[in-house]
């Protein structure tokens, strides 16, 4: 389980984060949306003892981040955003240091190497020198790499970022072994849209705050100011755009002439909604469908990162 | 000390030093420079006096001037090679990764510092048959050889350490480059030119003896250290001359311990953040 009390990075008079307070359960996929430089790399960072946060306090499985750095590290395994290779080592080598630097003996290197490579389907390029490896592959070696010591936990830090969509997709087949395998797993990623089905949790950072928590679902309603509602007619327009016009809670109307159907942006509740069509129909419009259109992650991220302030 | 050798740092380090040429031309004209040195001065020895030996006086001369050259290969080298030790996987934006895993802050700067010197290590001992050709002609006994070459080593250790201390405080390796080889020059140049201006100060002052200041800039100077070393005569003559009877090579084990073991806790301390530090 991953605790974080009042965590606080200030440069200056900037707050790079500010007063987060976050829960995140063992076992669960946390992801982290938000805006470049809006605190996740921050966050994570200090969650991976590489930054000293100016207050507040974190906890990684009950060990304190301030108190006991050491052994954090060794709870943890932690992928930046942006990272080197040594560009000298071969695919196998590269792990062996680092499951070296963790303490394993050359035995268990041994054996757990060639499994991390087959994880990462990387197996092919075992004796292959790191530099000549494609982005994707350096992406998916430097998360073997983090998972070399069986960390419970996983800090991964955009870890599709630069990817092509077929690298993307595969990165993604990887973290859903990885959440299979019971990892407790903090993602942040502007791929979180493609993620959202295997994130337990989300949440929305903006200018250092948190401004939202929660399961997709809940992030959706709470984000989500205005609903696109879709209704085809079988004709009168006119009619139809006068009346929905009226309608305090509809905003901009658009017609989609060519199959019949208005769409416009819609406050209400779902109660509203009902009574709306109720109307509709009363009024004698030649209603065949209402809908409710989906918006996906990726349109509230950019609602969300538009204005987040005043949310 | 097997645990300590077995370092990943150091290991890592060793292997990716080894898989680049730079390693191997820099041995090729290191033991170049000291092989043309060596012939050249036997053979221009021999030509100018004419008689065709090569005398043990002229043998101890040659092995004087070996040892500085040497010295001064030293002084050269090891701050490029360890200058840029941590500096440098900033820039390649490794150090990170190495810092989350679980190595302590003491076993990276080790395993750093212990491969450079390792390399350096590796120099001396190449050069070492070259040495050996003195050996022919005499005046010189493997004792002081080994006395030099610990000299030697502790030098490579402390500007050693300040290079990895340096790299480990300034974000860039140019940086850290600058400031290692000004603190080398510092430390043979500058003290040597304040040992001068000190002794001529105080001669004009007092007439005889000179003040204990200059015994300070002598026994923090590689060249005049390696000169009581070689001239052993030499630290009775700046006993009497300043006062103070400690051979200049004991000041100058403390001094220079002193600095090596400040810029290694230095180094450890500064490494990673004090995540307790805001408590």
């Amino acid at each position: 389980m991953i605790e974080i009390k009042g965590l606080t990075k200030k440069y200056g008079s900037f707050y790079a984060l500010k007063d987060l307070n976050l829960t995140i359960e063992e076992g669960t996929v946390f992801g982290f949306v938000g805006a470049n430089g809006a605190g996740k790399s921050t966050t994570f960072s200090i969650l991976a003892t590489l930054l000293q946060p100016t207050s507040g306090e974190a906890w990684i499985n009950g060990i304190s981040i301030s108190q006991n750095p050491h052994e954090i590290r060794k709870q943890i395994g932690y992928m930046p955003d942006f990272f080197g290779v040594y560009d000298q080592l071969k695919t196998d080598e590269y792990l062996d240091f680092y499951g070296a630097s963790y303490g394993l003996d050359a035995q268990q290197r041994v054996v757990l190497i060639p499994k991390l490579l087959e994880l990462v389907n990387l197996s092919a390029k075992r004796h292959d020198y790191v530099d000549l490896l494609s982005r994707g592959m350096k992406q998916r070696l430097c998360l073997a790499r983090a998972l070399i010591h069986d960390p419970k936990v996983l800090i991964l830090d955009e870890p599709a970022s630069g990817l092509d969509p077929r690298a993307r997709v595969e990165m993604r087949e990887i973290l859903r072994e990885l959440k299979a395998m019971g990892k407790t797993i903090l993602i942040s990623s502007h791929i979180l849209p493609e993620l959202a089905e295997m994130c337990d949790t989300l949440g929305v950072i903006d200018s250092g705050e948190l401004i939202a928590h929660g399961s997709v679902q809940s992030i959706q309603e709470k984000l989500q100011s205005e609903k696109v509602i879709s209704v085809k007619l079988t004709g009168g327009f006119t009619e139809a755009i006068r009346f929905f016009e009226n309608d305090p809670l509809v905003s901009q109307i658009t017609e989609i002439h060519e199959r019949g159907i208005l769409q416009f942006l819609y406050k209400g509740t779902e109660e509203d909604q009902l009574d709306l069509l109720r109307k509709a129909i009363t009024a004698g419009l030649p209603v065949l469908a209402f809908s409710e259109e989906e918006t996906d992650l990726e349109d509230i991220f950019m609602e969300i990162t538009k204005g987040a302030g005043t949310l | 000390m097997k645990e300590l050798l077995a370092n990943p740092v150091l290991v890592k380090e060793i292997k990716l030093r080894f898989r680049n040429m730079k390693s191997f031309t820099g041995l090729f004209f290191y033991l170049l420079i000291m092989g043309i040195f060596v012939f050249g001065f036997i053979n221009l020895t021999s030509s100018i006096s004419g008689s065709g030996f090569f005398r043990p006086e002229e043998s101890f001369m040659l092995f004087s001037m070996l040892s500085y050259i040497q010295l001064g290969l030293i002084l050269f080298i090891t701050p490029g090679l360890t200058a840029g030790s941590v500096s440098s996987e900033r820039e390649k934006q490794t150090l990170n990764i190495l810092l989350t895993t679980a190595q302590s802050s003491f076993q990276i700067i080790f395993g750093k510092l212990l491969s450079s010197i390792a390399f350096l290590l590796l120099l001396l001992v190449s050069g070492l048959p070259i040495y050996s050709m003195v050996f022919l002609y005499g005046g010189v006994s493997p004792g002081q050889i080994a006395i030099i070459f610990l000299f030697y080593f502790l030098t490579l250790l402390v500007i050693g350490g300040l290079g990895v201390m340096y790299s480990t405080l300034t974000r860039r390796t140019i940086v850290s480059m600058i400031v290692t080889y000004g603190t080398m020059i510092f430390l043979t140049a500058v003290t040597g030119f304040f040992l001068i201006l000190s002794v001529s100060l105080s001669s004009a002052a007092m007439g005889t003896g000179v003040s204990p200041l200059s015994y300070f800039w002598a026994s923090i100077n590689p060249a005049v250290v390696l000169l009581t070393l070689l001239e052993p005569g030499f630290n009775d003559e700046i006993g009497q001359m300043t006062g103070i009877p400690l051979p200049l090579w004991v000041s100058y084990t403390i001094f220079y311990a002193f600095i090596f073991v400040g810029s290694i806790w230095l180094s450890v301390s500064k490494l990673r953040v004090n995540m307790n530090k805001y408590k």
